[in-house]
């Protein structure tokens, strides 16, 4: 299965595309063209073609791997608000027609087609380079990680009772062509190593440990000890630590979080408030607070698409949109929205890089990518210091939102008491609940050492799943509700 | 460019087991699934996005034998020309061979489904149904919806979703069988704003025929009155009391109870009931039951992911554990034999999964269960991930109904449940009648004697 295409530039999407499928301007043309025939604002094609591999450790053994290759082609047309797709894995020149004319059904007015000539758009940047797709890395390396990772971890600690380990690697080709004229494709690498250890005491007690990291780039990178062993020694030391963790209290307390994937704070709280449909909608807790402050003097938020190599970084979205930096919030105050091409036109708004979906499968919709705030200037230490009586949470699990009462939550498993200033006992499965658009106004002390997180971020929405990456410094947040179990 | 297979399902399958054993699979299985699916949304008066669909997977398993056991791979895809399916099974004995032997690996070798009933699945004649029909149901749960409450102001529209699929499962020990499945549906999702603040709800409608689906009308209106009755909600004071789940809610503590049951969780000693087959671990009030062969069920199917016959399981009677959920694998794990759980989807290997999983119902109504209550909450919502299955750990972010003196006095949000679900599921004090399926677990109400809930 090598047929995916070399690794590099928004050209060899399209030379794969053009090779594999037989793909022309004419009959990309014509498909839209069908589309067109109705009066339609936009229409676009969206191919891809995705290779996936992993290979999964348990009980000392490697058991399995896996390869999957999906392909397909969707078809949109978009009239005022509304959206018609089709989509199939058969890339053919009837497959597409038919789809385009199932896809323009969402207009009843004739109209006429005036295509506008397809320009391929040249390579802006590339911000994952890689040497070779990490699908075509030969599987045995791949099993050999996971064998080293498993003696590694049970060597670290006695208690370390069962170790599942996988590596997952991606290399996905796409290509939009639009009824402007666009004609932009992306070949897009994405690797993970995942650790999850259970440990148990004398006494019977077990608690698992997960960590994992990965991104854009060369799976040779994760190959190197002193990543993945970083990644089992993290997730040893969560298991043994919460060996020795204390039920967790319940109630309205301070809380500092520590920097890096705590950021899904942000994710949860604002960042989905924040997407362009919502607000289009009038759906949301933020819509029609632009300009307004949401949050304490010095916080700033920022969603970034462009950073090398990260998990949630495109070069371009699956619109064809380049990928930007946009600002969310600048200094407590609410700036923009994150969109896609549909609602940055019903917003008369920009696009902003973020019209991103799961596959050809699905349409697509405003999501974030990197999503985190900005360094204040305080040294960590001092806003834990700050606290007399609360909690300190390090790591997460996963977090959910409801956009419209503005409600979130996230979940710690890995969290200690704040006891005058001091870190204290671990925690057993903090939940946090607040409210979007008041918690970070109850921020009150910025860390100086935002960090963004390890890589293995996956955001869901509307049931479509895209990987995204969150960041945070540490920072202090005075009365939030903690769901614990000690009165 | 590619093209639809020339070969029948069947011969699909049969082809890419002929293959993978000549590339050396000593062996194997494979799962073909077709499915063509339509999805539409009206928001308001338009109609917001239509979606339609057509897809093939087929997904291959190869087993190669050794001194210690079989080495295995699964590959998965979409391209089902003749050369495909040959380069596939080739590809997956190669990667098979670089995978360690494992002494528990293997397909079943007997006990295949022979029978093949009639489970209700599908209806023909839904076949031939058009997306305006189904467009205009999702128009009448939303102007229902919108006309239902004067403070019904704005929605996330209404959805309709109708798929037709066609599975096909064979192996390398002679099983070959297939049948075909539907499902519809209709959601509804409005929006209710009083007071400058703004709350959603939902309701929905599920069925594998159109016929069995609850009139649009009566879809909209309830999800209307969901997301009213949440307007003021409030937040409460730190407690412990009495939490009811819903029929909504309760579900999702069954879908716990079942990863802590699965053989994988049990097998791996990552679940808090492993090891306690036979225990108590459940008030006697709690009889879970999961039946693969449940007439018309979102779950049903005649034989599970790896060919053997589907069958009702009682996984918990009267609070104690008598089965967990197992496929053939985590069967040999555990030195047990498969309940016929095996799910399996054309990209990955078989596990073990509930298929129709439900929670028998009492006698009492939602209404009695609260009438009985001095001072609680009723939960309708729970959002966020916080279940440990290791330990039973749980806390998650909720909202709500609070009750006094046996009535519902208020809306509650912004607050968390939190307990363990081991001594959750010990302190169920009360089972409602009220078992209502909207997906493939379902729940009556019920009661938990005590939990903790977070709030001011």
């Amino acid at each position: 299965m090598n047929d995916a295409p070399a690794p590099g530039r928004e050209d060899d999407a399209l030379r794969f595309f053009r090779s594999r499928f037989g793909l022309d301007d004419r009959s990309l043309s014509s498909a839209l063209d069908t589309a067109l025939e109705r009066r339609i604002d936009y229409a676009d094609l969206f191919f891809e073609h995705a290779t996936q591999d992993s290979v999964s450790l348990e009980e000392g053994i490697v058991k399995s791997g896996d390869r999957h290759v999906e392909q397909g082609v969707g078809v949109r047309a978009q009239a005022g608000e509304r959206q018609g797709y089709a989509h199939s894995d058969e890339v053919t020149v009837e497959s597409m027609r038919l789809a385009a004319s199932t896809a323009r059904a969402i207009s009843q007015a004739a109209g006429t087609p005036s295509p506008v000539p397809m320009s391929a758009s040249t390579p802006r940047r590339d911000l994952y380079p890689v040497s070779r797709a990490p699908t075509d890395v030969p599987v045995g390396r791949k099993v050999a990680l996971l064998d080293a990772i498993d003696r590694y971890a049970r060597g670290l600690d006695p208690r370390v009772k069962q170790v599942m380990a996988s590596v997952v690697s991606q290399h996905r080709t796409v290509l939009v062509a639009g009824s402007d004229g666009t004609l932009v494709g992306d070949v897009r690498p994405l690797v993970r190593v995942n650790v999850q250890v259970i440990a148990a005491d004398p006494a019977g007690r077990r608690e698992i440990g997960y960590c994992g990291t990965g991104g854009r780039f060369d799976l040779e990178r994760l190959l190197e000890a002193e990543e993945w062993q970083h990644a089992a020694r993290e997730a040893v030391r969560i298991a043994t630590l919460n060996l020795a963790a204390e039920p967790c209290p319940a109630g309205t307390m301070d809380v500092v979080l520590g920097p890096g994937w705590p950021g899904i704070l942000l994710h949860e709280a604002v960042g989905h408030g924040l997407e362009g449909d919502f607000n289009r909608k009038q759906t949301s807790a933020f819509s029609d607070r632009l300009g307004q402050r949401v949050a304490t003097e010095g916080v700033t938020v920022i969603d970034d698409g462009t950073l090398a190599e990260r998990r949630g970084s495109l070069n371009v979205d699956d619109e064809g949109t380049p990928t930007q930096r946009t600002v969310l919030i600048e200094n407590g105050i609410l700036r923009g929205y994150l969109q896609d091409r549909l609602n940055a036109r019903l917003m008369g708004a920009d696009p902003t890089g973020n019209g991103r979906r799961e596959s050809y499968a699905h349409l697509p919709m405003p999501r974030m990518t990197n999503t985190f705030m900005l360094a204040g200037d305080e040294a960590p230490e001092d806003v834990l210091r700050s606290v007399k009586n609360g909690i300190y949470a390090v790591s997460f699990g996963g977090g959910q939102v409801d956009i419209t009462s503005g409600k979130f939550v996230f979940s710690a498993n890995e969290a200690y008491r704040i006891e005058d200033g001091r870190v204290g006992a671990p925690l057993v499965g903090a939940t946090l609940i607040g409210n979007g658009p008041d918690v970070l106004t109850r921020v009150t002390r910025i860390g100086n050492d935002l960090a963004l997180d390890r890589g293995v971020g996956t955001c869901g929405k509307d049931g479509q799943s895209v990987p995204v990456g969150v960041g945070l410094p540490t920072i202090r947040i005075d009365g939030i509700t903690v769901g614990g179990t000690e009165g | 460019m590619s093209a639809p297979s020339p070969l029948a399902p069947g011969d699909v399958i049969e082809r890419a087991l002929e293959r993978a054993k000549r590339a050396g699979a000593d062996a194997a299985d494979a799962v073909l699934v077709e499915s063509e699916a339509l999805e539409a949304r009206v928001r308001g008066e338009e109609i917001d996005f239509v979606t339609q669909a057509r897809e093939h997977t087929l997904g291959i398993r190869a087993l190669v034998g050794g001194a210690a056991g079989f080495r295995s791979a699964i590959t998965s895809t979409s391209d089902l020309s003749p050369e495909a399916v040959d380069r596939m099974a080739e590809e997956t004995v190669a990667l098979a061979r670089a995978t360690a032997e494992d002494p528990d690996a293997g397909i079943p070798e007997e006990g295949f489904a022979e029978d093949l009933p009639d489970l209700a699945l599908f209806d023909a004649a839904d076949r031939g149904v058009a997306v305006e029909a189904r467009i205009e149901d999702a128009r009448r749960a939303e102007s229902a919806a919108r006309a239902a409450d004067a403070r019904i102001a704005n929605s996330e529209g209404s959805t309709v979703g109708s798929d037709f699929s066609h599975i096909v499962y064979g192996n390398s020990a002679g099983f070959l069988g297939q049948y075909d499945a539907a499902s519809h549906s209709l959601y509804s999702e409005p929006i209710a704003r009083a007071n400058g603040s703004m709350q959603r709800d939902y309701w929905l409608t599920v069925a594998r025929r159109l016929a069995d689906l609850e009139e649009p009308g009566a879809v909209g209106r309830r999800a209307a009155e969901r997301a009213t009755r949440r307007l003021g909600g409030r937040r409460i004071p730190t407690c412990a009391v009495p939490v009811i789940f819903d029929p909504m809610t309760a579900p999702s503590l069954l879908g716990h109870l079942a990863s802590c049951v699965n053989g994988y969780t049990v097998y791996r000693e990552a679940s808090f009931l492993a090891g306690r087959l036979h225990e108590t671990v459940a008030s006697s009030l709690v009889t879970v039951i999961d039946d693969g062969r449940r007439p018309g069920g979102l779950g049903s199917k005649p034989f599970d992911g790896e060919g053997l016959p589907t069958r009702r399981n009682v996984l918990v009677e009267k609070g104690r554990l008598d089965t967990y959920l197992l496929d053939s694998y985590a069967a040999r794990k555990l030195g047990l034999r498969s309940t016929g759980s095996a799910a399996r989807s054309a990209g990955s290997a078989p596990s073990a999964a509930p298929t129709n999983l439900w929670l028998q119902p009492g006698a009492r109504t939602l209404e009695e269960l609260i009438a009985d209550t001095d001072r609680g909450l009723l939960v309708t919502e729970l959002i966020g991930m916080g279940f440990n299955p290791v330990t039973g750990d749980y806390s998650r972010g909720a909202a709500g109904l609070w009750i006094e003196d046996g009535e519902i006095r208020y809306p509650v949000e912004e607050i968390t449940i939190a307990g363990n679900l081991g001594e959750m599921l010990t302190a169920i004090d009360a089972v409602g009648s009220d078992l209502l399926w909207l997906g493939r677990i379902a729940s009556p109400s019920l009661r938990v004697a005590e939990m903790m809930v977070a709030g001011t």
